[in-house]
C-alpha cells in the first residue's frame, strides 16, 4: 500500500483517539469544577495541559480558566488544533486520503461523526447539554470502532490504524500521569494513606476505569495501585502495558507480511521489554516522574520511527 | 428550433412529447408513478439527500469555505432512453470517438488533415492544449481518449446533437454510477418491473480497458494508478471512488518519483512502478520539468518515462485540442476525413466568430444566440442571449468584438425537457446527457445512458452543476 495511504490511516486513527481522549479529560475536569469551585481554575489549567493545549489557550485568554471558556476552547474553538471539532476534521481529512481503504461502513461512520458534532458543535454547549454532548461523541467513536472492527480486512492497512490509536493513547495516558504524578508521590512514603478522594476519582475518570479500578482492587485506594492499575495493568485497556503489547502486535504483524525487521519493530520491543517489564515498586524507586518522561520520549521516538519506516512522507 | 425572430419557442418533453400523451419508454414508469403516493416519493427524496451527505458525494466551490461542501441536487425521477433510440445514440458516439482518435493520431503525426485543407492550421497551432512534444509520439495501444465524454442534447423525438466532445479529463461518471445506486436503494420495485441496463460495471470495464494499454515497459498484470490533485479538488470525491471501485491506487504527485527509468510509487515497502496511469490532472501539470515547473502536483521526469515506453498516461498528454469548441464546428468534417462516413449524430449548427462573415451574422442576431469561449468550460463566460438583459449583451458584444477569435456562436437550442419531481408535483426541465466512453485497443465501450444533467430552476437552459444544475438517473430500457 502507498505510505501516504498508511499514514493517513494511523492519523486518521491518532485522531479519532485523541477526540475521545479530550472528551473524557473535559468530562472529569467538569465534574471537579462542579464540586470544587475553588479549585476549578486550577483543575481545568491541568485538564489543558494534560491535553498539550494550554499554550493555545494562553494565547487566545490569557489565565482566564473559567469552566465556560475552556469547555468551549477544547469542544469548538478553531484556532484551537486539538478542540474536538478540529480533531474530528483532521480524522476526516485523512481519512478522505485513505478512502481507497476504508470500507464504505467505516468510511460512512467517520463522516457521519464529522457532521453528526459539526451539527452538535455548531454553537456554544450550554452548561446544561454539556454531558449529552460529551455522551455523544463518545457514542460516535464508538460507532466508528464499531465499523472498524466488524468490516475492516486484517491487513497491513488495518494494523497502522491499529498502531495509531494505541500510540495515541499511550500518550494520553502517559500525560495524565505526568500532570497528576504528584499527587501521587507524598502517598508513596506512607503506602495505604489513601489519597484525596476527588483527586483519585478525577484521573480514573479521565481513562473511564474508576469502576473497573474498583472491581479489580476493591475499596483500597492507594497511590502505588492506581500507577501500577494505569501503567503495567495488562488488562486495563487503556494501561500503558496494553498499549504497548498491542503496538507490538501490530508491528511483528507487519513484520511478517512485509518480511522486514524495521527499526521501529525493535523500539517497540524495548518499550515492553525494558519499561513496562518491572514491578512498580522499582518504577517508584526510579522515580515516578523521570519514568513517564522517559516513556513520553521513548513513545514519541517511536512515533517517528514508524513514520519514516513505512514510508508515510517522502 | 427557432422560429423567425418572435421567439416561439416550443419544447420536446420526453416524457409526454409536446403535451399528448405519454410516450412509450415512459409508459410503465408513469403508470407506477400514478399509482405512487407524492408524500412517500417526497420522503424518499429526502433520503436521497441524506443518502449523497454520509457517502460524502459532495464537491467543494473553490475559493469558498471548506466546510461549505456542496451536494449536486439529484432529482428522483428517472430520465428514460429507449433501446432503439439508444442503439443509434450509441452508433453515433462510436463513430464519433473513433474519429477524434484517430484525429489526434494525425495531428501528432503526419497532419494528412491539414495538408488537405479540412481543417485549418491556426487552429492547431494556435490551440493552447496543442503539445508539440506529443510529435510523433506513439502512445502505447495508439491510444489518445482512453476516456472520452460526449455531450448531447436532445430538441424532438428524432433529433439529437453532439453539443460538446470533451476528451480532456471528462467527469462526473461516478454521480452515474451513485445517482443508480440511489435509485435502486430507494425504489427497488420499480428495477423488478422494469427493464434497466446495467451501469455498474463500469469501473471494471475502466479498468480492464486502462490495463489493455499498458506500456511495452510492463511486465505482467499492469499496475494502475489514479492520479488526483488531492483531496481538496472538487472532484476528489470522484478520484476516490474510481480508485477504490477499480481496486488501484489513488496517487499525488507527491506518491511518485522516476526510479530506474519507471514512475514508481512509494509504498510502505519502498517504490513500486505504475504501468498505467489514469491522472485527473491537466498536462500542464504533468511534469514540473518538462510543462509548468511550479507544478506540485506533477512527476518530475514522467514525460521522460512516457516518451520511453515506461508508462502510459491516460487521457494522452495534448487530447485537449479536441475539446476546443472552435475545432467542434469542423467534426462533420474530421469524422468524414478519417471513417469516410458521413456523421451518425449531427453538430450544432456553430459560427466561427474569427471568421469576418460568421462575426457579421452573429452580432446582428446577438439577443437569440448562445455564445461561448473557444476554450470554456463549465458555463462559464458564456452568453445565453434570450435570457440575458439588453446590458449583458451590450457588454458581451464589446467582449466579442474585441476579441472574436475566441467565441463561437449557436442557435439557443430548444432543449429537450424531462419531468423533475416538485412539491406541485412533477415539472419539466432542460436536460442533456453525456454518456462515457472507454477506448482502448479491444475496441470501444459505451455505458449504456450516461450522466444526465437537469437545470433545476424553470425555464433555464443552463445545466452544469458550477451553476446550480442538478443529475437524475438515466435508463437505457432493455430490448
Amino acid at each position: 500500500m502507498l505510505g501516504k495511504t498508511a499514514g493517513g490511516l494511523y492519523w486518521m486513527a491518532r485522531y479519532l483517539e485523541r477526540s475521545e481522549n479530550n472528551a473524557r479529560l473535559i468530562d472529569a475536569g467538569f465534574r471537579i469544577a462542579l464540586t470544587r469551585s475553588n479549585t476549578a481554575a486550577a483543575e481545568w489549567r491541568s485538564v489543558l495541559v494534560t491535553a498539550g493545549q494550554d499554550y493555545y489557550f494562553r494565547q487566545a485568554h490569557g489565565d482566564d480558566y473559567t469552566s465556560q471558556r475552556v469547555v468551549d476552547f477544547m469542544l469548538r474553538d478553531p484556532t484551537n488544533p486539538s478542540s474536538i471539532m478540529s480533531v474530528i476534521k483532521q480524522a476526516r481529512d485523512n481519512a478522505r486520503t485513505a478512502r481507497t481503504y476504508l470500507t464504505r461502513e467505516a468510511w460512512e461512520a467517520v463522516n457521519t461523526s464529522w457532521m453528526t458534532l459539526g451539527a452538535l458543535l455548531k454553537r456554544q454547549v450550554r452548561e446544561d447539554d454539556l454531558p449529552d454532548v460529551l455522551a455523544a461523541i463518545r457514542q460516535q467513536s464508538g460507532l466508528v470502532r464499531g465499523a472498524f472492527a466488524g468490516t475492516m480486512l486484517r491487513n497491513d492497512g488495518y494494523n497502522f490504524s491499529r498502531l495509531g490509536t494505541f500510540l495515541e493513547r499511550a500518550d494520553n495516558t502517559a500525560r495524565i500521569l505526568d500532570v497528576k504524578y504528584y499527587l501521587l508521590l507524598p502517598s508513596v512514603a506512607h503506602i495505604g494513606t489513601s489519597i484525596d478522594n476527588v483527586q483519585w476519582e478525577t484521573i480514573l475518570r479521565s481513562v473511564s476505569a474508576h469502576r473497573a479500578y474498583h472491581w479489580l482492587y476493591g475499596t483500597e485506594i492507594s497511590a502505588l495501585k492506581i500507577a501500577e492499575f494505569l501503567i503495567l495493568y495488562k488488562q486495563m485497556p487503556r494501561s500503558l502495558a496494553f498499549c504497548c503489547d498491542k503496538m507490538n502486535d501490530n508491528l511483528d504483524w507487519l513484520a511478517r507480511a512485509y518480511g522486514e525487521e524495521t527499526e521501529a519493530v525493535r523500539l517497540a520491543a524495548s518499550i515492553c521489554n525494558e519499561r513496562l517489564s518491572r514491578p512498580i515498586a522499582s518504577i517508584f524507586d526510579g522515580g515516578l516522574h523521570e519514568f513517564i518522561t522517559d516513556f513520553l520520549r521513548a513513545n514519541a521516538a517511536l512515533a517517528r520511527q514508524i513514520e519514516r519506516d513505512y514510508r508515510f512522507v517522502e | 428550433m427557432l422560429r423567425g425572430k418572435g421567439w416561439r419557442i416550443s419544447f420536446f418533453d420526453e416524457m409526454t412529447g409536446r403535451g399528448g400523451e405519454v410516450r412509450s419508454p415512459y409508459r410503465e414508469y408513469s403508470d407506477w408513478f400514478g399509482r405512487e403516493d407524492v408524500a412517500r416519493i417526497q420522503r424518499k427524496a429526502q433520503q436521497a439527500e441524506a443518502f449523497f451527505r454520509t457517502t460524502g458525494i459532495t464537491f467543494n466551490v473553490y475559493g469558498q469555505d471548506e466546510a461549505d461542501e456542496r451536494l449536486i441536487p439529484f432529482d428522483v425521477v428517472p430520465r428514460i432512453i429507449s433501446a432503439s433510440e439508444w442503439r443509434r445514440l450509441s452508433r453515433g458516439i462510436e463513430q464519433r470517438v473513433r474519429a477524434l482518435n484517430a484525429f489526434l493520431y494525425d495531428i501528432y503525426h503526419r497532419q494528412e488533415i491539414l495538408r488537405a485543407g479540412r481543417v485549418p492550421t491556426e487552429l492547431i497551432s494556435r490551440n493552447e492544449a496543442f503539445l508539440p512534444m506529443m510529435m510523433g509520439m506513439d502512445p502505447p495501444g495508439g491510444i489518445y481518449t482512453h476516456i472520452s465524454g460526449i455531450d448531447i442534447v436532445r430538441t424532438g423525438p428524432d433529433e439529437f446533437y453532439v453539443l460538446e466532445d470533451n476528451a480532456r479529463t471528462p467527469s462526473g461518471v461516478s454521480y452515474m454510477l451513485e445517482n443508480r445506486e440511489t435509485m435502486l436503494q430507494m425504489f427497488p420495485e420499480l428495477f423488478a418491473k422494469i427493464s434497466v441496463r446495467e451501469v455498474s460495471d463500469y469501473p471494471l470495464n475502466l479498468l480492464k480497458s486502462l490495463s489493455a494499454c499498458a506500456p511495452p515497459a510492463c511486465g505482467g498484470t499492469p499496475t494502475v494508478a489514479v492520479l488526483t490533485p488531492g483531496i481538496h479538488n472538487s472532484a476528489y470525491f470522484e478520484h476516490s471512488f474510481l480508485a477504490d471501485q477499480m481496486g488501484a491506487e489513488l496517487v499525488e504527485g507527491h506518491d511518485l518519483r522516476v526510479v530506474d527509468g519507471r514512475v514508481a510509487m512509494r509504498t510502505t515497502q519502498g517504490h513500486t512502478p505504475i504501468d498505467v496511469l489514469y491522472r485527473r490532472v491537466d498536462d500542464d501539470f504533468l511534469d514540473p520539468l518538462n510543462f509548468r515547473p511550479d507544478s506540485m502536483l506533477g512527476v518530475p521526469g514522467i514525460w521522460d518515462v512516457y516518451r520511453a515506453g515506461g508508462i502510459t498516461i491516460a487521457n494522452a498528454p495534448g487530447t485537449g485540442i479536441a475539446d476546443d469548441k472552435a475545432l467542434y464546428s469542423y467534426m462533420p468534417d474530421i469524422i468524414e476525413f478519417y471513417t469516410g462516413e458521413k456523421a451518425l449524430l449531427p453538430n450544432v449548427p456553430t459560427w466561427r466568430c474569427g471568421e469576418p462573415e460568421h462575426l457579421r451574422e452573429v452580432l446582428d442576431r446577438l439577443p437569440e444566440l448562445v455564445v461561448k469561449e473557444v476554450h470554456g468550460s463549465g458555463g462559464y463566460g458564456m452568453l445565453v442571449g434570450p435570457a440575458a438583459s439588453k446590458k449583458a449583451i451590450a457588454a458581451f458584444r464589446a467582449k466579442l468584438e474585441a476579441n472574436p477569435r475566441n467565441y463561437i456562436a449557436q442557435p439557443t437550442l430548444s432543449l429537450s425537457t424531462v419531468p423533475i419531481f416538485t412539491r406541485a408535483g412533477l415539472a419539466p426541465r432542460h436536460v442533456d446527457l453525456r454518456p462515457f466512453v472507454l477506448m482502448s485497443p479491444q475496441g470501444i465501450r459505451i455505458t449504456p445512458g450516461g450522466l444526465t444533467r437537469v437545470a433545476m430552476s424553470k425555464g433555464s437552459l443552463v445545466v452544469n452543476s458550477s451553476q446550480g444544475g442538478g443529475t437524475k438517473d438515466t435508463w437505457v430500457l432493455e430490448d
